[in-house]
């Protein structure tokens, strides 16, 4: 691997900013997480990802130290943080309402930090001047929370959390009230200021596209249990489950029975159909329940039958989603299954279009999906 | 015109029920003492004409303000009035401040209970509750005589009739009127401000000085108002709790206009009352105008 890929997760000898040690965290008798082991290492940028509900902003909670866990421990930088109350943490979080103090200026409210610190006076000018800068609010400097705009006002709260350049920033769901335009430049922003300033992220959302942008890792959660931690790229081609498949993008499932065959598996998947054939690392027993799961973008649409393609299956178009750039076709095969598949509209022009009810042949590669097991 | 109508409606209301009153005081004001009924003189005698009418304005004159200051009981009684008041303020709002808090942080399925038990007391009759102290606080009363059993004291306290006494029953009075502004303005404060400021570096008690404090303004604010304007002119209280020592000017204008039966001087001394509260009325209105701008 080349040195300048960041990847300290995989280097043995790094130490992990922080650590969840089998976290459990019960309310009443509802367990929100549920013993929860996890590294999260120094300038990552780690993305929770989850449906609601999940324990993402309880995992958060239990970081800041709004929380304390049930059972286990958390450790930043080594230290166990059972007994640090959050205003001796350096950990400072963006909060998904904001929480401006409406009686202070913009000024004020990011100088808060910095002037519980002790600071002299000068000092807290400069740095409170550097992130209004960063985050091109030095205009707003004198107004109140309510008289600014719902951008700016995440954009005070941003610059708020990181005037004390704390070790760990950590942002839940920071970009929610955001429209998709200012969302995209801020995420962009985010990953600029992440960047120059060295600070570890741990990023909330709900909203995967998110994720991927902006994570070196994705933690992929349900029910207080974090189901995969990978890069985006990983999660999004090798999920390790239907559910992490699914959650990311969009994903066709053929559940089947596994039969192994040397290198390949193949997937029986339908009386009278050919079986579907896959590559995996996996070892899969002969007559075991498997998933296959290929993204849409990897089938293949065509009017003709292809000739040198190891999967193709019969279909007819039952709906076609323009979206632009790309559409997608749904064809429904003999079986009853629906098959997304997507093509980039570049090529359209050079081929006879594809409409409703039209007979087609699907097909894909043997590595182009993924092989699950659950 | 219907805009009209809106806009007369609350106007014909203030002309009548403030304005018209007003007016007929301070003519009172300017008149003389008479042995007479009603006691005072001129009146206005419409059977003459606009000679009548003459004769009346020729009749009024400022004596009755020249007296208040020949007498130094006057402008004390209105300086003991305003200390009392300040006083009694700052102490209402020393005890009401914290259980307006209490209720805030309560389970929000308390709150109305302790809302309800907040307003409870205006149920019954202020006067009842009043005597009801003199009762708790006279010498053989409940507070003395627990106190003896408990072994305390020896010999009962003196309280009923002194300003300490005066003191608890606008304490006790005026409380709700102090919690519920404050209450209304912490109930609103969003939690996750204090957390933020936890967050930021701040020990808990300085997140209170720092958040809750300054958020909670003009419910501190509001409540000092509405404690300390009907305080100034407050009758009952000191009349039934306090003794002769306690010097409000309520009482003075009370025994002005009984007692004396010097209506003229009494509504002189009403009328100063008047002008010396609405400088705190005009605050007060400026401080709710201020909030509505805030929240607008
Ligand atoms: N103080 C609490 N008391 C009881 N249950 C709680 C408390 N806080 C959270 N929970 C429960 O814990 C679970 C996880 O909550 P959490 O806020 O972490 O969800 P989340 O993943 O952030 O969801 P969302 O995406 O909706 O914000 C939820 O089912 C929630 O109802
Ligand atoms: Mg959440």
């Amino acid at each position: 691997m080349s040195q300048t890929v960041f990847a300290p997760w995989e280097d043995p000898n790094e130490k992990p900013l922080i650590q969840f040690k089998n976290v459990t965290k019960r309310f009443g008798d509802f367990v929100a997480i549920d013993n929860l082991t996890q590294d999260i290492f120094a300038k990552e940028f780690f993305a929770l990802l989850g449906p609601s509900g999940c324990g993402k902003t309880t995992m958060m909670r239990m970081l800041a130290g709004f929380e304390a866990p049930t059972q286990g421990q958390i450790f930043i930088a080594g230290q166990d943080m059972a007994k640090i109350p959050p205003n001796k943490r350096a950990v400072n979080m963006m909060f998904q309402s904001y929480a401006l103090f409406p009686h202070l200026s913009v000024w004020e409210n990011i100088a808060f930090g910095l002037k519980r610190e002790g600071k002299d006076k000068d000092a807290i000018t400069a740095r409170v001047e550097e992130m209004l800068r960063l985050t091109r609010l030095s205009k707003f400097a004198k107004r109140k929370p309510h008289q600014i705009s719902g951008g700016q006002r995440q954009r005070v709260a941003l610059a708020r959390s990181l005037a004390k350049a704390p070790k760990l920033l950590l942002l839940d769901e920071p970009l929610g009230a955001l429209d998709k335009k200012l969302r995209q430049d801020t995420q962009f922003e985010l990953m600029d200021i992440q960047e120059k300033t060295g600070t570890t992220f741990v990023i909330v959302t709900h909203d995967q596209e998110e994720a991927m942008t902006v994570a070196s890792r994705v933690a992929v959660m349900d029910e207080g249990q974090i189901i995969q931690v990978a890069t985006p790229a990983q999660i999004y081609e090798a999920p390790n489950s239907v559910y992490v498949a699914d959650f990311i993008g969009d994903v066709n499932i053929i559940s089947g029975r596994a039969k192994p065959n040397g290198e390949k598996v193949a997937t029986q998947w339908a009386e009278g159909q050919p079986d579907i054939i896959g590559t995996t690392a996996t070892k899969f027993d002969a007559g075991q329940e498997i998933h296959f799961a290929i993204r849409p973008e990897k089938v293949a649409i065509s009017t003709e039958e292809p000739q040198d393609a190891a999967n193709k299956v019969q279909g007819k178009v039952l709906d076609i989603a323009y979206l632009g750039n790309i559409s997608t076709y749904h064809v429904e095969l003999p079986t009853g299954h629906v098959i997304k598949a997507q093509t980039a509209n570049t090529r359209r022009l050079s081929r006879r279009q594809i409409t409703w009810e039209d007979p087609v042949w699907i097909s894909w590669t043997d590595t182009a999906g993924v092989l699950l097991e659950r | 015109m219907r805009r009209f109508i809106l806009i007369a409606v609350p106007y014909l209301w203030l002309v009548a029920l403030f304005l018209i009153p007003f007016v007929i005081v301070l003519k009172i004001s300017l008149s003389d003492v008479a042995l007479a009924r009603p006691p005072y003189m001129p009146q206005l005698d419409f059977a003459a004409g606009w000679e009548g009418f003459k004769a009346f304005f020729a009749a009024l004159d400022f004596e009755n303000f020249w007296f208040l200051t020949t007498d130094d009981l006057y402008w004390k009684a209105y300086l003991s009035s305003l200390q009392i008041a300040l006083t009694s303020t700052v102490i209402t709002l020393l005890v009401g401040y914290p259980i307006a808090y209490a209720m805030a942080r309560a389970a929000p399925e308390w709150r109305p209970t302790l809302l309800m038990l907040v307003i409870l007391p205006f149920w019954t009759s202020f006067l009842i509750r009043v005597y009801a102290w003199m009762g708790i606080l006279s010498n053989e009363g409940l507070l003395n005589q627990f106190l003896l059993w408990l072994g305390l004291i020896n010999e009962p306290l003196t309280i009923l009739n002194t300003n300490t006494a005066v003191y608890i029953g606008i304490v006790y009075t005026y409380l709700p009127f102090m919690i519920l502004p404050i209450y209304s303005a912490l109930e609103r404060m969003d939690d996750s401000l204090l957390e933020a400021a936890e967050d930021l570096g701040c020990s808990r008690l300085s997140a209170f000085w720092l958040v809750t404090i300054p958020l909670s303004k003009n419910g501190i604010i509001a409540g000092c108002f509405l404690v300390f304007i009907p305080v100034i002119g407050e009758f009952v209280i000191p009349s039934l709790l306090g003794g002769s020592g306690t010097l409000m000017i309520g009482k003075v204008l009370w025994e002005e206009f009984f007692s004396n039966r010097d209506w003229p001087v009494a509504s002189a001394v009403a009328v100063i009352l008047l002008l010396i509260l609405v400088i705190p009325i005009i605050l007060f209105q400026r401080n709710e105008q201020k909030q509505r701008e805030a929240e607008g």
